[in-house]
């Protein structure tokens, strides 16, 4: 059985979810190997959670290096396993980075990219969601070697044991002139909600949330449900909430089990980034918005009577 | 300092988009077409470094004849110039062909010290194509940019992504990728929209950025649709209007759902 690539995608010594996912999505086309590229020691504290999602083995790329440069070194240490393992493909999440990371190792390899797939099959063929959700399509690549980014949520991670196998991979020397380097970094504040493309539950506010300080209410929301905040493009633009937690075409696509919208249009733009979520919950004054043609439950309201509500009743039922 | 944009035709957001029947391609003919957002903003950042530091800035697109009129809307802007790949057989051409012909078309022109993309088309959304060019010219790539600074020698920028915001420094030539964060496009003038007409818009063949054919369009991409159709519709949910117990009653329908 050929190996399948899986670059991990890990913060603060954590393997993140989306990892997990793609692991799981590896075992149906081959034999599931992770990548991990990253600073030495790295691998070290990921490889119980590699093994425990069927990493048969684990390619250990370490190297002060991986740090200080943008994309590339990721790129060199994939092209580099491309040769010498000929996997059937290397699968990458459809982050910002992991975007990057496929599109150069295609390039590189003269792999295709199939991208932002949402599902895979043992053949090797993806499937797309198009223009917000309104579409869909599959597609395969006919080259030796796909190369795929996969939206994180929509496959279900599941555990199986690997073998787990430590095997070496050096990490070239990037050349400053061809490389980016990375002069500073500040990260973004981790905060105690889980990461918007990861959790479970999105709680979104929209301009109809009228200001900053009222997002109070949506946080409060967000936090009884454990969920991540997120915001329209309208609210960000209103400086109601900060940039990266945009949903939308032109911000995170999410699918998490449950969205609930507040004070959000719908607008086709806004729903490309969250109508794949498994059920979604829109809490709108106008019973004419367009959130309500993709709910599943629609309440039509004021937010600020319905949010604190709802947050409480959470709450009640909790304890 | 030599500036090229590159900017991407795409169908309206607002409009309703679709793949053909025939070949999965982009139905280009049932959408409005627009010079994509995004390329708008880079085509501001190209202007913004040309006004502080002199130079040109050319635009590049590749796609069919009706991409001029994303092309013209550059050029009022206040870009100088243009290039337009445009050639039957693009049609149906995967990202990495596109790069590939992008880089080309860029390589037809004389010492270009930066390049400018979007991060992220609207209809594609590979975000990637950027990446590609840069990895096909050897050259740094500085991407995702919500600022932008250039003396002329060297370029850096202020990355935002999922991990914070990094800073980020290469020297020229390099390629530069910017959010929508960046900057707030200008509008085009009226003497801009009149003088655009006159501006020079040279039309390539795929053989004069010196591809062959072959190598690009439907029938050789490394990627091929297999199939494709619009999405079922949604079920329609329930829609209840709130008498005053509406938070508990969207309780009640979690809980039902077991997602409480
Ligand atoms: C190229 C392009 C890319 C875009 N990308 C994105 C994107 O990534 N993400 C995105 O979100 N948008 C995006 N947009 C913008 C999009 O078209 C909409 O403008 C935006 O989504 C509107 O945000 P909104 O629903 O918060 O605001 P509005 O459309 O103004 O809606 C506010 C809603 O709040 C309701 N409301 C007001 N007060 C209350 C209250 N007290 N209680 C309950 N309801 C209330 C109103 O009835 C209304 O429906 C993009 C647009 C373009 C052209
Ligand atoms: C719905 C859909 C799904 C697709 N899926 C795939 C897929 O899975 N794999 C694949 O290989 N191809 C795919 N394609 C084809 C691919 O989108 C096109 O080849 C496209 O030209 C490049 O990708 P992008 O627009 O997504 O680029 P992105 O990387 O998202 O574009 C970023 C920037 O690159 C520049 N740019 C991109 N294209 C051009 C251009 N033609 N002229 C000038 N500048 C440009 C612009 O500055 C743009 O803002 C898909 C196309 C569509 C419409």
């Amino acid at each position: 059985m050929s190996e399948v690539l899986v670059l991990v995608d890990h913060a603060a010594g954590e393997v993140r979810k989306v990892t997990l996912e793609l692991l799981t999505a590896a075992r149906r086309l081959g034999e599931p190997a992770a990548v991990v590229v990253g600073e030495s020691g790295t691998a070290g504290k990921l490889a119980d959670s590699l093994t425990a999602y069927g990493a048969s083995k684990i390619y250990v790329a370490e190297s002060a290096e991986a740090g200080q440069y943008l994309i590339t070194p990721q790129v060199d240490v994939l092209a580099s396993l491309v040769s010498s393992a000929q996997p059937a493909a290397v699968l990458v999440p459809a982050s910002i980075d992991g975007k990057e990371i496929a599109g150069r190792l295609a390039v590189r390899t003269g792999s295709g990219l199939l991208s932002e797939a949402v599902d895979l099959d043992a053949e090797g063929v993806a499937a797309h969601s198009l223009f917000g959700g309104a579409y869909q399509a599959s597609a395969k690549a006919t080259t030796a070697t796909t190369v795929v980014t996969v939206l994180p949520g929509s496959v279900e991670a599941e555990a199986a044991s690997g073998a787990g196998e430590q095997v070496t991979a050096e990490v070239p020397a990037q050349d400053a002139g061809r490389a980016a380097t990375v002069t500073g970094h500040q990260p973004a504040e981790a905060g105690d909600r889980p990461e918007l493309t990861e959790a479970g539950v999105v709680v979104s506010g929209g301009r109809g949330v009228g200001s900053a300080e009222n997002f109070a209410v949506i946080e409060k929301l967000a936090d009884s449900l454990g969920a991540a905040v997120g915001a329209s493009r309208a609210a960000v633009d209103s400086g109601y909430y900060p940039p990266q937690f945009q949903v939308g075409q032109t911000g995170k696509t999410v699918s998490p089990q449950l969205y609930v919208a507040l004070g959000i249009s719908g607008a086709i733009q806004h729903r490309a980034g969250m109508q794949t979520s498994k059920t979604i919950v829109a809490v709108n004054k106008d019973p004419e918005a367009p959130i309500f043609d993709i709910a599943d439950y629609g309440m039509v309201g004021d937010l600020f009577k319905v949010a604190p509500q709802l947050t409480d009743e959470v709450e009640k039922r909790k304890s | 300092m030599n500036i090229v944009v590159l900017v991407k035709q795409v169908p309206d957001t607002w409009s309703e988009r679709k793949l053909s029947d025939a070949d999965h391609t982009l139905d280009r003919a049932s959408a409005d077409a627009v010079l994509d957002e995004i390329n708008e903003r880079a085509v501001e950042e190209a202007l913004l470094a040309k006004e502080a530091q002199g130079g040109e800035v050319t635009v590049v697109c590749m796609g069919p004849e009706r991409a001029n009129e994303a092309i013209r809307k550059a050029l009022s802007m206040g870009a100088d110039s243009a290039v337009h790949v445009s050639d039957e057989a693009l049609h149906g051409s995967d990202a990495v062909q596109t790069a590939r012909t992008l880089a080309a078309a860029i390589g037809t022109l004389e010492s270009v010290d930066l390049v400018i993309a979007g991060n992220e088309s609207t209809d594609g959304r590979a975000g990637a194509v950027p990446a590609m060019v840069a990895e096909l010219l050897g050259w740094p790539q500085l991407t995702y940019a919500r600022k932008l600074d250039t003396d002329g020698q060297s370029v850096s920028i202020e990355r935002e992504s999922d991990a914070g915001v990094a800073t980020v420094e290469a020297n020229l030539p390099a390629l530069v990728s910017v959010t929508e964060k960046i900057n707030e496009p200008r509008y085009p003038s009226f003497k801009g929209i009149m003088a655009a007409k006159k501006k020079p818009v040279s039309t390539l063949s795929v053989a004069d950025v010196g591809l062959s054919a072959d190598e690009v369009g439907l029938g050789s991409a490394p990627t091929q649709v297999v199939s494709s159709a619009p999405a079922p519709p949604k079920e329609a949910g329930v829609k209840v209007t709130d008498e005053g117990e509406g938070g508990v009653q969207i309780v009640e329908f979690l809980s039902g759902q077991k997602l409480v």
